[in-house]
């Protein structure tokens, strides 16, 4: 064993392999585009005001039209749900994605998409295992923490009502 | 004015979607889960309402206000005993959940993948 070699392995030991990782990170990141910010945030707040915008309109007409209000809101709901599923299915929803970000993801129109999109993907798998467990790979754990936590909350205002 | 605080609200929860996002490591599906919970606990407190009756679709169109709904729902049913706490998150967001399960699934039998070119 050369003497160069020597150095070499004694320099291995003491640079820790966190240190070599930390280094990584930082000369892969001179790779790694940087989002910009304030360009991502204006887009997702147009869009996403837009959205919502719509469906407040969307809602007052069909109250206008004799809806109950509770009706209007639903069926506005519904409505935002189909859009962004077929929208996915077209292939139109990705690129919407793409600009807008969180404005469409955000909104329900996010939760609708991320029924569909792994839906779709794992089809071949079947129409059990494929499209019926896809569906639910992202709306499930919404579904599961969101139902739970909402359940736990309301058990704990039906005891404190009982005491 | 509501057409305002609607398009302030809803945009403004969407921009903090954007920075968590784009500032951490947060998955889509983690962020989607932190709306919904942090919905359901505002509300817990009685905090999301107020902002769903100033801003409206800006307030409830978010997942925040799917929260919201499974949270009101669950209160409303504890009035009712114990069925109406379990039942009452699922009964307040139903319409929601089940025009996305049916039609969602229509939509994936109908297309299939786009193969990326």
């Amino acid at each position: 064993m050369s003497e160069d070699t020597k150095d070499f392995q004694d320099i291995n030991k003491a640079v820790s392999k966190e240190d070599v990782a930390k280094a990584y990170g930082k000369y892969s990141e001179q790779f790694t585009p940087k989002p910009n910010y304030l360009a991502n945030c204006l887009k997702a707040f147009l869009v996403g005001g837009g959205v919502c915008t719509a469906a407040y309109f969307a809602a007052g007409r069909l109250a206008a039209a004799g809806l109950s209000q509770r009706n209007a809101e639903t069926y506005v709901t519904i409505g935002l749900v189909m859009i962004a599923q077929l929208l996915t299915g077209i292939g139109i929803f990705d690129k919407i994605a793409k600009f807008a970000g969180a404005g469409v993801i955000v909104p329900i129109t996010g939760f609708a998409n991320s029924m569909v999109a792994p839906a779709i993907e794992y089809k071949k798998e079947g129409w059990v295992l494929g499209i019926g467990a896809k569906m639910f790979s992202v709306a499930g754990p919404v579904l599961v923490c969101g139902i739970g936590s909402a359940t736990v909350v309301g058990l704990i205002k039906w005891i404190i009502g009982l005491l | 004015m509501d057409y305002l605080y609607t398009f302030l609200l809803g945009g403004g929860i969407c921009v903090i979607g954007q920075i968590l996002m784009d500032t951490t490591k947060l998955t889509p599906p983690r962020i989607l889960v932190i709306f919904v919970v942090s919905g359901v606990l505002l509300q817990a407190f009685n905090l999301y309402e107020p902002l769903v009756n100033l801003a409206h679709q800006g307030a409830s169109t978010p997942l925040t206000g799917f929260g919201y709904a499974l949270a009101k729902g669950a209160i409303d049913g504890a009035e009712k005993g114990f069925i109406g706490v379990i039942s009452g998150a699922i009964k307040s967001t139903a319409a929601g959940v089940g025009i996305a399960i049916v039609f969602g699934y229509l939509v994936a039998l109908i297309f299939n993948p786009k193969s990326p070119k």
